[in-house]
């Protein structure tokens, strides 16, 4: 993880430190973003909950300074459904990766975000698997390799926003970790919605995904990130359209929804009021 | 008195044991219970909810159990078979839960509405790597009631998931049992400090806002760190303590209900829905004069190697009526080897046993074991 001055040391874990990341990873830029997110909006830190899956973005609950579960491939979500609902006050941020939330964990994803409930994911995309040393993942782009597609992936590759979008997620958004505005900026906007919150930060991962594909160290994967995306705010309709591009063009990234509809955690509440519950109260 | 369903029992005692939070996916023969769990917790202030598959469901009751709720679900062995993962986790994070596991013919599919007892060694081994386990089974709908009531209290004397295994028969039938009143949304404190380590030999504290735990399926200590060089052994030592405790309550653990024991010189030694056509049978064989008495195991993990062992001290032989190949029978071999021969005798078609069949496998053994030798039968 890159230098953090005292202001973001409060929410971090310096016992934990250094993070399992490789030098030049992008995950530890992802990580302080979460950080300043959490210091911008002056969180508690006894109401924040940080949960992850497996592999590297899985390593996030070890590094904050909150209560924290790191759980199972894929199933982070179903674990933070039964946390939320269980203490509706915990503000709950979920760190999962591609392989994570788009294969092994993608039936979960598509659940929690359709009953919108009231979770955070930042989904650290860096389009392979790292942990285990570089396979394919459902993020790698066409043609690219991997340990799993040594001559070239002959699959297209999962687009997140797409599925969160068709899912029914209501914030949804994309940066890169070059992008170090914006990614505080979009996981703090996506930690105050009201809702399930979906901002994927694709994620440089030079000791794989760049030394199999020759794109350099860190630095050029980072220039690689700008060069290949573009600023698409919009309406979702055109989002959807610009999102359907080849995934070796140009990738959109901004915010492709902010829309208010009702959260799973206050049906379910409303539905126990009705019974004559208490739920929630 | 009120005629309930061996579903509906669950249901009710799972509430007496405080339960306040279930999530489930729909499976036959375990389905009724999320059904009730559905119309009733929303009322309770408790939370119902239907997750996407069966590993969801547990992970969402293992996230609950951290938020502060109590937690369930309920499946049959495809469901199981899915949730062995999270039994893992739940395991080696300290989380108290419970599984329902209503036994269906298998393995895969197999005959979804028919009975078996084939869940019995997956229920004890099915996670990999070593685990604590607390394995429960009944043969009544009053039992089903208590069994599951005492289910929450183990799984948080204990930190482990609690298994509880019924089958298609004993979930679907109805018997008149006199329900104890339920508190409408009970209360149950649980400690809030930070104040003990939140792994090991302390209590089950969840998130607040005193504590900074990590909750992993990763080797910790009792701390919860999951690095250093000590980490193995922390954790070893932390699986150690839970089965040493197990242990050490064994025979408070070991429940069992004993029948016409006193002067036999035989031993039926069953559980579950067989241990009903067991108490026939020894209806039939005392009526023909054979001194057989039952041994009906409730507790069947840890297996309560101690009571066997005491009854077959005292009988010349033992028959294991279950419905799978022979999977209890082992650990029963295994207990008493050297003290009395024991027969297996196993089904998986889906039937259940006849209490004729039982005490002709009975006699079979006794005439074969007075000539000498051991014998087994499959039907």
């Amino acid at each position: 993880m890159p230098e953090v001055g005292e202001d973001l040391k409060r929410y971090l874990r310096s016992e934990m430190m250094p993070t399992v990341w490789c030098p030049g990873c992008g995950h530890g830029n992802i990580a302080r973003s979460i950080a300043t997110a959490l210091d911008r909006l002056e969180m508690d830190l006894g109401q924040v909950a940080i949960l992850g899956g497996i592999g590297c973005s899985g390593r996030t609950p070890f590094y904050f300074n909150t209560n924290a579960m790191h759980t199972t491939h894929g199933r982070v979500l179903a674990f933070a459904t039964g946390l939320k609902l269980a203490n509706p006050r915990l503000t709950i941020i979920v760190a999962m990766g591609d392989g994570d939330a788009l294969a092994i964990g993608a039936g979960h994803f598509v659940h929690a975000a359709r009953r919108n409930i009231d979770l955070t994911v930042i989904l650290y995309n860096n389009n392979i698997y790292g942990m285990t040393g570089g396979q394919q993942a459902p993020t790698t782009p066409f043609s690219f390799r991997s340990t799993t597609s040594p001559f070239g992936s002959i699959e297209p590759a999962f687009d997140a926003v797409d599925l969160a979008l068709a899912a029914g997620a209501t914030y949804v958004a994309r940066t890169t970790t070059f992008d170090f505005a914006e990614m505080p900026e979009f996981i703090s906007e996506a930690i105050r919605h009201p809702g399930f919150a979906m901002v994927e930060i694709l994620s440089q991962c030079p000791t794989y995904f760049g030394r199999l594909n020759k794109l350099g160290d860190a630095p050029d994967m980072l220039e690689y990130e700008r060069d290949h995306t573009i600023a698409a705010e919009g309406s979702t309709t055109q989002a959807v359209e610009i999102t359907r591009q080849d995934l070796l063009g140009t990738l959109p990234v901004g915010v492709f929804r902010r829309e208010i509809r009702p959260e799973y955690v206050h049906q379910y509440a409303a539905l126990s009021r009705a019974r004559g519950g208490n739920y929630g109260e | 008195m009120r005629l309930v369903q061996g579903n509906e029992a669950v249901v009710w005692g799972a509430l007496a044991g405080g339960c306040n939070f279930y999530a489930g996916y729909p499976i036959t023969p375990a389905t009724e219970i999320m059904e009730y769990m559905a119309r009733l917790l929303p009322g309770r202030g408790g939370v119902f909810i239907q997750m996407e598959d069966e590993l969801a469901a547990l992970a969402a009751v293992i996230g609950a159990a951290w938020g502060g709720m109590r937690g369930m679900t309920a499946t049959s062995g495809p469901g199981f078979s899915l949730m062995q993962e999270h039994i893992g986790y739940a395991a080696m994070s300290q989380t108290p839960c419970v599984v329902v596991d209503s036994q269906r013919v298998g393995p895969s599919t197999g005959q979804p509405t028919m009975p078996a007892q084939g869940d019995v060694m997956q229920a004890r081994w099915g996670a990999h790597g070593d685990r604590p386990a607390l394995v429960m089974t009944a043969s009544s709908v009053k039992d089903v009631y208590d069994t599951t009531r005492l289910g929450f209290e183990w799984a948080y004397a204990y930190r482990v998931p609690v298994i509880i295994l019924l089958d298609a028969v004993l979930s679907h039938m109805r018997e008149n049992i006199e329900l104890p009143a339920v508190a409408p949304s009970p209360e149950i404190s649980q400690p809030t400090g930070g104040m003990s380590p939140p792994f090991g030999p302390y209590p089950f504290v969840p998130f607040s806002a005193a504590t900074r735990t990590i909750v992993s399926g990763l080797a910790h200590d009792e701390s919860g760190a999951t690095r250093g060089s000590g980490i193995g052994a922390a954790s070893e030592r932390i699986l150690q303590g839970a089965l040493r405790q197990i242990e050490k309550d064994a025979s408070r653990i070991a429940r069992c209900r004993t029948d016409r024991l006193e002067d036999a010189e035989w031993a039926i030694v069953s559980y579950g829905i067989t241990a009903r056509a067991a108490r026939s049978a020894i209806d039939l064989l005392r009526r023909d004069g054979v001194r057989v008495g039952l041994l009906e195991l409730h507790t069947l993990w840890p297996f309560p190697e101690h009571i066997v062992r005491e009854v077959a001290r005292k009988v010349r032989g033992m028959l294991m009526p279950e419905l799978n190949l022979g999977q209890l029978v082992l650990p029963l071999r295994s207990a008493v080897e050297g003290i009395c021969p024991v027969s297996a005798l196993g089904r998986a078609d889906g039937e259940l046993f006849t209490p004729e069949a039982i005490a002709a496998a009975m006699t079979e053994e006794i005439q074969q074991i007075e000539v000498g030798g051991r014998v087994s039968h499959h039907a």
